[in-house]
């Protein structure tokens, strides 16, 4: 068997090749818990708010909102210097009865938007507590007038305010579920599916185009090419090895995510091994491929931008709802599209990899069209 | 005698470049034929398209009796290349073993033949380790070690003995020798001058074109003169 002598051949090559296997198994990780690291990190915005000539009760009442601080300074001045030494985030100050300033500092976008919102709803909230205020004022001016008139009905009254301060401090109370995960579930949480796919294909796509460029500048292709060996055996030998690698770098990837950054995985850990197997053939096709094109490793490290990059655009990882159409339709032809919605449907929502017919199927045919690129290419070697 | 090659005619263009012109040649069993050329000249044209790494755009290449490109003749001819084109992870054994499998060897015979070539070119202690640490020349000599597997009827040697020793040089061209006169044909290309007088014919390519192809001794007293090296000089000198 050829193939299977190709196969063992690239997989013992990979095998001693240290830092090759750094690269497929340990830098996955390495990004993957920096990448955790960095964005449950950045999930809490917290602002300070400088607040000048405002009242009492909306100062405190703004520092009663979590994750804000309101800070009283003295004067307009020495709040607009601490504003430029990035004490504070926003200045608040009264104008008049009506009007209120507000001057952020807009470096942060989230942080302007929750100081807006914080602003505006404590304003509101002052507003309607004060007509709250002047109300039960009326009400108790209203009653004491009527006590006067006729001293026994006190107790009654009484009785019914106090019911309805009693429904006004039971608050409603919210019970949350959550289909996928706890409420410490993160961003991060959602990219990890297309990050393993993005992994898997980068560095399978990476590692083959080098390992077949390798084999043409040694000239080892051309002698391999001067056996009776099929090219298709050549191609096929080098899925088989990627294939297992992939398998590998896949079970890798998910036990370490599992262990060390608590993903949890709602479907089959197998679907998810066979898609990105599935992913890894279509990402070492078109490592092969491109390898044709270049002339020298660095040449193909010139790929990467052009075919690595925008993947990871379209990958899911950016949400694509938000993307015009024609660039949403774009990401319809990269595979990852594909490999990334599978495997988001597997770990987050419990599908069946039965049910996502569609994503394989569309990954089977890039499989296909390029392995048959794959094997015509390599005419260009040998005529036969 | 068996003609184990036999170019009739061949041409070949890369786009508009002529690269090869009107080749006529031919190899019998046992007999070492030398083919020399500047570089440039197109002898790795000659020797691909002879391979079925090329195919000729006019005239007809037969190599045993079969038209070129054929997959399944590439069994029967060993090829050393210019490159020593290696595993340079892979340890001497695991290179002939890979080699022996993609020849079609069958699993009971590998072992043997390895073991055989390995003497030949004398590198049975150094199997079991990785061509990374070979030296220049045990690295020529597994490459022709790899040409050799399978005992095959047909060796086509590009530079085999470039950057070896003058000892081992003298080794491989006994065992040359020893392979002739089992019938196997060689064809060697080369830069050394004298080593071209050690072989039956020699051919001489200049300019995609045969100016000669004679013996030796026939094309020395032709042109008139007393090594092969000067009738190079002197064919090079006539073409401009």
């Amino acid at each position: 068997m050829r193939i299977l002598a190709i196969a063992q051949k690239v997989f013992i090559e990979l095998l001693r090749d240290k830092r090759t296997l750094l690269l497929l198994f340990a830098v996955p990780i390495f990004i993957m818990w920096l990448m955790n690291a960095a964005f449950s990190a950045s999930t809490e915005t917290h602002a300070t708010i400088a607040v000048v000539d405002v009242s009492e009760s909306i100062t405190k009442s703004l520092d009663d909102v979590k994750h804000i601080t309101a800070k009283d300074y003295q004067s307009s001045g020495s709040a607009q210097d601490a504003l430029e030494e990035e004490k504070v985030d926003a200045i608040l100050s009264f104008k008049d009865e009506n009007h209120y300033q507000v001057t952020y500092a807009n470096t942060d976008p989230s942080k302007t938007n929750m100081t807006r919102q914080v602003i505006n709803s404590t304003l509101k909230q002052v507003q309607v507590q004060e007509l709250i205020d002047s109300l039960k004022e009326a009400q108790q001016a209203n009653l004491q007038a009527q006590v006067q008139a006729n001293g026994g009905k006190i107790a009654q009254v009484t009785e019914d305010t106090r019911s309805r301060e009693d429904i006004s401090q039971s608050k409603i109370k919210l019970i949350e579920n959550y289909i996928y995960g706890d409420k410490n579930t993160t961003f991060f949480t959602k990219m990890t599916p297309v990050l393993m796919s993005f992994f898997v294909f980068f560095f399978v796509f990476l590692i083959s185009g080098m390992a077949l460029l390798k084999e043409r500048t040694t000239g080892t292709l051309d002698r391999l090419l001067a056996t009776p060996v099929k090219r298709s055996d050549i191609v096929f030998g080098y899925m088989m090895a990627y294939s297992l690698v992939a398998a590998l770098q896949t079970i890798v990837i998910v036990l370490s995510t599992i262990w060390l950054l608590n993903l949890e995985v709602l479907g089959n850990i197998g679907d998810v091994i066979i898609v990105n197997i599935i992913f890894a053939l279509v990402a070492l096709s078109f490592g092969l491929l491109l390898s044709t094109l270049a002339k020298s490793e660095f040449q193909m490290m010139q790929f990467i931008p052009l075919v690595v990059t925008p993947q990871i655009f379209f990958s899911g990882i950016i949400p694509l709802d938000a993307m015009a159409d024609w660039v949403q339709s774009l990401g319809k032809f990269l595979p990852l599209y594909y490999a990334g919605h599978a495997l988001s449907k597997i770990i987050l929502n419990g599908t069946s990899i039965l049910q996502l017919g569609f994503d394989i199927s569309i990954l089977l045919i890039f499989l296909l069209v390029l392995t048959i690129l794959n094997v015509i290419g390599l005419k260009r070697y040998r005529k036969v | 005698m068996e003609k184990l090659v036999d170019l009739q005619l061949i041409s070949k263009y890369f786009g508009q470049q002529l690269v090869l012109n009107k080749i006529d040649f031919g190899l019998e069993a046992g007999q070492i034929v030398g083919l020399i050329g500047p570089s440039g000249a197109g002898k790795s044209t000659m020797i691909k398209t002879m391979l079925g790494m090329e195919k000729a755009d006019e005239g007809k290449a037969l190599i045993l009796n079969h038209h070129m490109p054929n997959r399944f003749v590439l069994g029967q001819i060993g090829y050393m290349a210019q490159s020593d084109a290696l595993y340079e992870s892979l340890t001497g054994f695991e290179n002939l073993n890979f080699f022996a499998r993609m020849k079609g060897l069958s699993k009971k015979d590998i072992p043997t033949a390895i073991a055989h070539t390995a003497q030949v070119v004398e590198l049975t202690e150094h199997l079991q380790k990785t061509v990374a640490g070979y030296s220049g020349g045990m690295k020529r000599r597994l490459s022709l070690a790899i040409a050799l597997l399978g005992n095959p009827q047909l060796l086509i040697l590009d530079e085999p003995t470039v950057g070896i020793d003058p000892a081992l040089r003298r080794q491989v061209w006994k065992e040359l020798h020893q392979l002739k006169k089992t019938g196997v044909g060689i064809l060697i290309t080369t830069h050394v001058m004298d080593e071209a007088e050690l072989t039956d014919k020699v051919g001489l390519l200049l300019d995609g074109k045969i100016m000669a192809f004679d013996s030796p001794a026939a094309l020395k007293t032709n042109y008139g003169v007393k090594t092969i090296e000067e009738v190079f000089l002197k064919a090079e000198g006539e073409l401009e």
